[in-house]
């Protein structure tokens, strides 16, 4: 599904990601785990396709695709779907108006009809349901004046919209309290399945109790360190990440 | 010091003797168009170095004066209106202008709606009209150079009285459909009784291609209680140098809202001159541009608290394409008596490549110790993080900066209560950002 071969990449001037390696196979929920300034953000970016960043060497493919040769707009058509950490507000933008642009500019770029309004609202209304989102949530300006738990949401409803094969849920756990995990992390799971892979970015073991990975990689100083099983987060919560920076150092 | 003789340029000389031949002929007495012609003429056209005229430099910007337009005939009226298509779905009473001139067929007079009465100005001014009393309600708007060559060469129009609450948007449609350029100059004054209220629309068009020069003045007095609702669109053609003025006289416990909204002409510039004249009285002024290539626009607004207690709320959103330029100019003036002003002026712009440029210049004149006034002005490009986070979601890059531009104007745009007439005024700015596509 995906595979990041030798990715280093930089920022005015500083190395940020550093040779990173990492495959994501179909099906998959990856968690990616490090202490704060590992690059895990930029990870997240740099696969979405934001501008910012130097891209000195190595590649990133989904499904054998090059996604460094392809705007923001043609990967998230390809199938690519960040979950931003900080959701950005748009005021005057109508959070229906903003779905149903998207929903269209992807059916559009792969060639689809676009849907009409009544299935489009049917569609929306449900996953709405499901992650309790009250409608007049959806008729206000796209994330202005939303609680940290509503933006949350509301990224988890765009992902449950657009049916992404690849989903990069960027430390959406923070600024959430437990009922907001708990309703973030069931939406989340309802779309776990054998075609879509998952890329969990958390400091925290906390989420990774709610979406249960199938790998955990350890991210240090811009590569990834150490890979294993789930069981690996736990024993990076009780440990910490000091292991890592003794690595570095040694 | 020697005497200097200023050098009249041709299109001053070409306007000397444009009134020189259409004084007689020209409705009315005469007396306020020579004074005002001579007020305009000591001075000539204003240029750079006119601190009001800075930024549109009329003397540059006005080479060559187009002939006045005369009269359509009634084929040419009627195939004109024919093809206007500004906010052509907002149910409204039609009130048609054609080449500068009332189409009085194209109103039923018998059929008017209640609490509407519509006199010809051509006709009043020719024949005296008790309304004409009512003229020129903002008296220093006597000293604007537009003003005074509208005062001077004002042809026709109409007289509107609003003597109670009106269900029925007044449309007053102005087309210029003449293949070569033309000159024109209308007066139309609304005269709104206390406890009246009306929706104004007020749309411009003209053809492509020729230079046409409008300057049209609508001139209002709105009395104690009243609420009028002003939606005004500038949809000229590409070549047409538009000058106009709103000159309003509010009363108190009023409601006055007006946008003007600009998709077209080569320069425009629209001011807006207001006096608030009686307590607790509410005005918002709001404007939307849209400027491409090297169109130039103006907006150009003065507020005057003339009594405590008033609210002024003006917006004015800018978005500049190419190489256009844009220009705002906001001053509210606040008189010792004002006591207790509410005013509040924003002016931003989004540009949206590199060439293109915005002069800002809001003033605040206040005089009364315990008022809250405020301006702002800001000058942006669009949100790089905002762009990413649309693209992100599959919206490509000009599809995403559409969105933001609609978002950003759609702020101007929200105030216009007229449901259809403000939905005609979102599709406007839709089929400007789809020809920039």
């Amino acid at each position: 599904m995906l595979e990041i071969k030798n990715l280093v990449v930089q920022i005015e001037d500083k190395r940020i990601l550093n040779g990173l390696n990492l495959t994501v196979n179909k099906g998959e929920v990856a968690a990616i785990m490090g202490p704060n300034g590992s690059g895990k953000s930029t990870l997240s970016y740099v696969i979405a396709g934001k501008e910012d960043y130097e891209i000195l060497d190595g590649e990133i493919l989904l499904d054998g695709q090059n996604l460094l040769e392809m705007e923001p707009d043609q990967r998230a058509s390809a199938g690519v779907f960040l979950a931003f950490q900080y959701p950005l507000e748009i005021p005057g933008v109508a959070s229906m108006t903003f779905l149903k642009a998207a929903l269209n500019a992807q059916r559009k770029a792969r060639g689809e009809e676009e849907l009409t309004t009544p299935d489009f609202i049917k569609r929306v209304n449900a996953a709405a349901q499901q992650l309790e989102i009250p409608k007049d949530m959806l008729k206000r300006a796209l994330n202005v004046g939303f609680s940290g738990g509503e933006k949350k949401r509301m990224e988890i409803l765009q992902m449950a919209l657009l049916q992404p094969s690849f989903c990069i849920l960027d430390e959406t756990d923070s600024g959430l309290d437990i009922d907001a995990l708990r309703i973030v992390s069931e939406g989340v799971n309802a779309l776990r399945s054998p075609d879509r892979a998952f890329l969990v970015i958390t400091h925290y073991q906390r989420l990774l109790n709610h979406i249960v990975p199938d790998t955990v990689h350890v991210m240090h100083a811009g590569r990834i360190v150490k890979s294993g099983g789930k069981e690996l987060a736990l024993e990076l919560e009780a440990n910490g990440y000091a292991d890592y920076r003794e690595t570095e150092a040694a | 010091m020697a005497d200097v003789t200023l050098m009249k340029t041709p299109a001053e000389t070409a306007l000397a003797q444009a009134f020189e031949s259409a004084k007689t002929t020209l409705p009315g007495t005469g007396e306020s168009r020579a004074q005002a012609f001579e007020q305009f003429n000591s001075r000539g056209l204003p240029h750079r170095r006119v601190e009001e005229f800075k930024y549109t430099d009329l003397r540059t910007l006005l080479r060559e004066v187009a002939p006045f337009a005369g009269a359509p005939s009634a084929d040419q009226a009627r195939s004109a209106l024919e093809g206007a298509k500004a906010l052509k779905g907002v149910e409204a009473l039609q009130v048609p202008f054609v080449n500068g001139h009332f189409v009085r067929d194209a109103v039923d007079f018998h059929g008017l709606p209640e609490n509407v009465e519509i006199v010809p100005m051509a006709e009043a001014l020719a024949n005296g009209h008790d309304w004409l009393a009512h003229l020129s309600p903002v008296p220093w708007a006597n000293d604007n150079p537009v003003y005074q060559l509208n005062t001077s060469f004002m042809a026709d129009g109409v007289m509107i009285r609003i003597a109670g609450p009106v269900a029925t948007p007044l449309h007053l449609r102005f087309v210029t459909a003449a293949s070569s350029a033309v000159a024109t100059a209308t007066r139309v004054l609304v005269v709104v009784e206390e406890d009246a209220s009306v929706t104004l629309l007020e749309t411009h068009e003209s053809t492509d291609g020729a230079n046409h020069q409008p300057n049209d003045v609508v001139e209002l007095i709105a009395g104690d209680r009243t609420n009028v609702q002003h939606v005004r669109v500038n949809a000229e053609g590409d070549k047409a140098l538009a000058l106009s003025t709103l000159a309003a006289k509010i009363g108190g416990d009023a409601i006055f809202n007006s946008i003007n909204v600009v998709a077209g002409a080569a320069t425009s510039r629209h001011q807006v001159f207001a006096v608030l004249n009686g307590e607790n009285t509410n005005l918002r002024v709001n404007g939307a541009t849209m400027l491409k290539g090297s169109q130039h626009g103006d907006s150009t607004l003065v507020v005057e608290h003339g009594a405590p207690h008033c609210e002024s709320r003006e917006l004015f959103k800018t978005v500049i394409d190419n190489e256009a330029t844009g220009v705002f100019q906001g001053k509210i003036i606040v008189p010792h008596h004002a006591q207790k002003t509410d005013g509040r002026m924003m002016s931003a712009a989004l540009l949206l490549e590199e060439g293109g440029s915005m002069n800002n210049k809001p003033e605040l004149e206040i005089f009364a110790d315990d008022v809250q006034c405020a301006h702002g002005a800001t000058c942006g490009q669009l949100d790089e993080d905002l762009l990413f986070y649309l693209m992100a979601r599959g919206l490509p890059k000009k599809d995403a900066e559409s969105l933001l531009v609609q978002a950003f104007l759609g702020e101007a745009l929200e105030f216009v209560e007229n449901e259809t007439a403000r939905e005609a005024l979102v599709e406007t700015v839709e089929s400007w950002l789809k020809a920039r596509a």
